[in-house]
């Protein structure tokens, strides 16, 4: 029964900290010849904060889509809160509305206005008033100070302006789970905080959140567990303090070198 | 410094500028546009069969007499006439923004359900943007009448003309709906769906809005051309500007009723033309100035 999906009364509840709020199988993707994905395997508790870490190409940005379901997945299960999301039948809007995605490149819509941007799904995925929508969204426009550019289109604004909407309008919908996508990864480097600070602010208040990241120091500082990617697998998955100063895997090792190396952390 | 600010593309904020420099430019072009007009005006007025060609085609009472009409003498106003021009022209542009979308749509359809559609639309707009649009007003104006079918057969040739203006139009504008749709970018699909939109809302809200403003020139001149082509349904017999002048041509023998025809077209386009400028000048001002909505 597509209704019942993700509904917190038939599953576990998405709030109750502890309680397993991602759990992947056995994913595998491929586009055409290419594995991407190899046999991912990954759980994620409620109020859990994992970054995952690993080369351009590993695989970080297609296990986020194929998470919130942007990527129809090979192999394997994707289960949210006790609910298996990857199969046939499953009404993948609903999946979608409690899963926040926050992209590289902001993907705003350009023609609408920030607070439209905003309200848009609220309004006509979940039915709200537009005018409920829109003081929600001021209200959350208002605690990450971008109030005064509710009636901007989002040309007009700073590309962490505009990841900070981005990251509003993922919130608007009152997402479970938040899925950030190297959200720091096209902006300016005098911009990265302010967009950084948004997310400690989220993880303060309790989010899960699953983060695809190059801010090694942001990922030590803000994860309760970092996760490696390389040839389509996740090689170690442990708390930063571990990976970090005490990689086991060879790979790990290199990548940190390099990492250190460049001067990244 | 003054005016709108340039770039070094030579483009204000109300799109491509016709001339690039300063006062020292416009009194050279005004110049040279007066001289080459002059050089027109010489050659056509100095030509041997210049006195013959003014009196057919340009001769004042009987451009006056055609705009008039006078059906006692046997032939309709041009004037008049434009006026079912203007109404065919109306009831295509709508019918064609409608079916040309549902077209364009269908053929982007990912769906394995709408695979039959897919393939009707991709022949329909095959045959419809290969065959002279010509063809396709005889084969209705004659052939749907001769099925002696009730009420279909039945109807006027300015019916016929729409329905095939309709058809042959909507081959085309179906094809720069597609160019517009798949001018939106893939990411932003991704996040409209991503929000739990579904793929109709996402259509409605995110990508046709988009798609539609990046194909409004393209769109305007297609209809900039339906209006001149409502012409042609004159050949079924209906009286439109085309063939009122044409019938007043045949009863008084001078052409200058084609003058008038050929101005009032020029009368309707026009203004249409100065319409597609204004709409994507406003659309630019309103991005770069963001704060109304």
């Amino acid at each position: 029964m597509s209704d019942e999906v993700l509904n917190p009364s038939s599953a576990a509840e998405p709030g109750a900290a502890g309680t397993e709020a991602v759990r992947i199988e056995s994913l595998r993707k491929s586009f055409g010849p290419n594995l991407v994905l190899d046999g991912i395997n990954l759980s994620l508790a409620s109020h859990e904060v994992i970054c995952l870490i690993g080369a351009s190409g590993s695989g970080k940005s297609t296990l986020l889509r194929c998470v919130n379901l942007l990527e129809p997945i090979d192999a394997g299960r994707i289960v949210l809160w006790g609910q298996d999301v990857s199969r046939p039948g499953i009404d993948q809007n609903l999946v979608r509305r409690q899963v926040g995605i926050v992209f590289q490149a902001f993907n705003l819509f350009p023609h609408m206005t920030v607070l439209r941007n905003i309200t848009l799904a609220p309004v006509k995925a979940l039915g709200l008033q537009r005018r409920q929508a829109e003081d929600e969204a001021r209200a959350l426009l208002d605690r990450f100070g971008l109030l005064d550019k509710q009636a901007d289109y989002p040309d007009r604004l700073s590309g962490g302006q505009q990841q900070r909407v981005a990251i509003v309008r993922a919130l608007a919908m009152h997402p479970q789970l938040m899925l950030l996508d190297e959200v720091t990864s096209a902006l300016d480097p005098e911009l990265v905080a302010e967009v950084l600070d948004v997310i400690r602010e989220l993880a303060s208040g309790g989010m899960t959140m699953l983060i695809a990241t190059h801010e090694m120091g942001f990922a030590r500082d803000i994860a309760n567990r970092v996760c490696f990617l390389a040839g389509g697998q996740i090689v170690e998955d442990s708390p930063p303090a571990e990976l970090f100063t005490n990689p086991k895997d060879e790979r790990t090792k290199r990548f940190l070198r390099r990492i250190i190396d460049a001067g990244r952390l | 410094m003054t005016g709108p600010p340039q770039t070094s593309f030579g483009r204000t904020d109300r799109g491509p500028r016709l001339l690039a420099g300063g006062r020292g430019a416009v009194a050279i072009s005004t110049a040279s546009t007066i001289v080459v007009l002059a050089a027109l005006a010489a050659l056509f007025l100095l030509a041997p069969g210049s006195a013959a060609v003014r009196h057919t085609f340009f001769n004042p009472t009987d451009m006056w007499k055609s705009l008039i009409g006078d059906p006692k003498q046997g032939y309709y106003s041009v004037g008049a006439a434009l006026w079912l021009n203007i109404r065919m022209f109306l009831a295509a542009e709508v019918l064609i923004l409608i079916l040309a979308l549902v077209i364009a749509v269908i053929r982007q359809s990912v769906s394995p359900v709408l695979f039959p559609l897919r393939i009707v639309s991709t022949i329909y707009v095959d045959v419809f943007r290969g065959v002279p649009l010509i063809l396709v007003i005889f084969a209705i104006g004659f052939g749907v009448p001769a099925l002696s079918l009730p009420f279909v057969s039945g109807q006027s040739a300015a019916v016929y003309g729409v329905l095939a203006l309709v058809l042959s139009y909507s081959a085309y504008v179906s094809e720069v709906y597609r160019a517009g749709l798949n001018s939106v970018h893939q990411s932003q699909v991704a996040a409209a769906r991503s929000l739990g939109l579904s793929q109709w809302t996402s259509l409605r809200y995110v990508i046709l809005p988009q798609a539609v403003r990046n194909i409004i020139p393209p769109l305007l001149n297609d209809f900039i051309s339906l209006q001149k082509d409502t012409a042609l349904v004159g050949i079924l017999g209906a009286i439109e500007a085309n063939k009122a002048a044409e019938i007043f041509s045949d009863t008084v023998f001078n052409y200058s009723s084609y003058v008038v025809a050929a101005i009032l077209f020029l009368i309707l386009t026009i203004p249409l033309a100065r319409f597609t400028d204004h709409l994507i000048a406003r659309d630019r001002r309103r991005r770069l100035a963001g704060a109304t909505v």
